[in-house]
């Protein structure tokens, strides 16, 4: 294993009054470095909690079993073992988030500059004032943000919703992290400035060779920035391959319907999937997909199904495959 | 084919600025909508596309007079919607309704589904029975893919999908000639997206139903429009049949928007 992430058997447990819950069930996935995985899933697929977990933001209450383990330039970092104080130097410095809405991610009340600057004081406590100054202007230079020492002066309101992604993500980025998982980022954005930030992020990655871990809704937008996708359905991953493969030759019955169901610009293709995802406190006792399956079988019901791999390296939780 | 709604040069202008926070721009102006004019027949799924800020929300409004236009005309089946007032006004609403895009805030949570799909009787149909209004909120409720037991229950008991099927029933009780739809599936995930863009094609041929869609999505309005528009600061750059403009646009915005399109496969 020569991956910067390694994820191995992750599974996060909630509690609610119906007893627990695992919003992410035995998850495992891989990125290297400069590598991107597009994680895709409707909500309550547990993508959200899956990057709270690899961010150590999860809420106080829940149980997380498993392995998570990032490559630091130091050592291999477990992360569901690290105490709060280990957590402040890795969260920002070796993983760091750009979330859906910027204006609600950004300080209101401090401007641009002023908050990347906090962000690289945090992890680099010994430049100088000055050094930090000019780092947190060639982060924004960096994200495409034109005019950067006039715009690290101003406040959020003052820049347009495009701008504010992208000084997210140069705060993200500006103390140097391995892995940058962004969060729908672009789900609040105009589909022409949605495009310019996809670009963006890839750009971004390649040259800095940091690991992305895409988190969409949307096929469509998970087409153009990853490499590799994963597909996640009531907490676990049941497809994942490199992109092309698991776009154009989906396995699972899941990835097939949602690709069914995702509108193009071709008229009459939309098929939608029957049904709705299935509660947590009720999942099935097999795949959990199966009872909105058109291909389901007797057998379906009986386990929830391993992974079947087609190829090298295209795999799916499905007893057809 | 006979024309249902005509729309002429119609004008929406709001003050900008001038509140308690700002500094000497009183009086500016900023013109959401601006001299729009379009028609749509009969059984016509109307689109109007365009980025946030645009103005198609501001027009979607005007069109049922939720918001008060500054100039313009708007004519339902000939009459002149601007003019009428007091019960003229509520009789022809209820020709025109409206599915809002966010079906958590749309539908009062302190009142029943029943109640909810039921309101719009109870206004216009006063004289309806107690027996009467059940059976055709049932039936609509069943319409839109929704059983009876939904009726006692709250809307927080709902996912998105059923709630914006709420919303619709609510919608088409009234059996209404013209349906505004702002953005009704944006707020969805996509497979539950795609049932409720097939239930209103189902709904549209059913009812004999007259669409305005809003939307932002050119791939959501490429299922269901057969004419659009491409708005962008308040006007329309580009008015057609749907597959002209999405096959052969003119308008270098309608371009732009189409090649920002992210594609499912990058080929």
């Amino acid at each position: 294993m020569s991956g910067l992430l390694e994820v191995c058997g992750l599974t996060v447990e909630l509690p609610t009054a119906s007893g627990w819950v695992r919003p992410v069930n035995d998850v495992s996935l891989s990125i290297a470095a400069g590598e991107s995985l597009g994680l895709v899933g409707e909500s309550g697929s547990g993508k959200t909690m899956l990057s709270l977990a690899l961010m150590g933001l999860l809420p106080p209450g829940t149980r997380v079993s498993g392995e998570a383990s990032l490559a630091t330039e130091a050592s291999m970092k477990q992360l569901t073992a690290l105490s709060a104080r280990e957590w402040r130097n890795v969260r920002g410095g070796e993983i760091a988030m750009v979330f859906q809405e910027p204006m609600t991610s950004l300080n209101p009340v401090m401007r641009i500059g002023a908050q990347i600057e906090e962000t690289i004081r945090a992890h680099q406590p010994k430049l100088s004032a000055k050094e930090v100054k000019r780092k947190a202007v060639d982060s924004l230079r960096r994200a495409a943000v034109p005019e950067p020492e006039v715009r690290a002066e101003q406040f959020p309101h003052q820049l347009s919703g495009g701008l504010r992604q992208r000084a997210m993500i140069a705060m993200a980025l500006a103390a140097g992290p391995r892995l940058l998982i962004a969060d729908e980022p672009t789900t609040a954005l105009d589909v022409t400035v949605q495009k310019q930030i996809l670009d963006l992020l890839d750009g971004l990655r390649r040259e800095l060779q940091v690991g992305l871990l895409f988190i969409t809704h949307d096929l469509g937008v998970v087409a153009q920035v990853a490499e590799r996708v994963a597909v996640m359905y009531a907490g676990r991953i049941i497809e994942e391959g490199p992109a092309r493969n698991v776009l154009e030759r989906p396995l699972h019955p899941y990835t097939q319907g949602l690709l069914r169901a995702s509108p193009t610009l071709k008229r009459g293709m939309l098929t939608p999937i029957s049904g709705a995802v299935p509660q947590l406190t009720a999942l099935p006792p097999g795949c959990a997909f199966e009872p909105r399956c058109e291909l389901r079988r007797d057998e379906c019901t009986l386990a929830v199904p391993g992974f079947r791999i087609v190829g090298s390296d295209h795999a799916a939780r499905c007893i057809l495959v | 084919m006979e024309t249902l709604l005509t729309v002429r040069e119609l004008r929406k202008t709001y003050r900008r600025g001038g509140g308690v926070f700002s500094q000497g721009t009183e009086g500016a102006r900023f013109t959401a909508v601006d001299g729009v004019s379009f028609s749509v027949s009969r059984g016509e799924t109307f689109a109007v596309v365009g980025e946030s800020g645009c103005g198609k929300t501001t027009l979607a409004r005007m069109l049922l007079r939720l918001i008060e236009p500054d100039g313009g005309e708007i004519r339902f089946e000939g009459r002149d919607l601007l003019t009428l007032r007091g019960e003229e006004l509520r009789s022809q609403r209820r020709q025109m309704q409206m599915v809002f895009q966010d079906p958590f805030a749309s539908l009062n949570p302190r009142m029943r589904v029943g109640e909810i799909v039921a309101e719009p009787l109870t206004i216009h149909e006063p004289g309806l029975s107690a027996t009467e209004r059940l059976a055709r909120t049932t039936t609509i409720l069943g319409r839109v893919g929704l059983d009876k037991d939904a009726m006692p229950r709250y809307p927080h008991e709902f996912s998105g999908g059923q709630r914006q099927r709420i919303g619709i029933a609510r919608a088409l009780i009234l059996q209404p000639k013209l349906i505004v739809a702002d953005e009704p599936v944006s707020a969805l995930d996509v497979s539950v997206g795609a049932q409720v863009l097939l239930l209103l094609q189902e709904l549209q041929r059913e009812f004999a139903l007259t669409y305005v869609f809003i939307s932002h999505s050119l791939p959501v309005v490429a299922q269901v429009a057969t004419h659009i528009a491409v708005m962008r600061a308040g006007q329309f750059l580009e008015v057609g049949r749907a597959e002209q403009v999405l096959h052969q646009p003119k308008n270098n915005y309608t371009r732009e928007l189409l090649a920002a399109v992210p594609e499912l496969l990058r080929v």
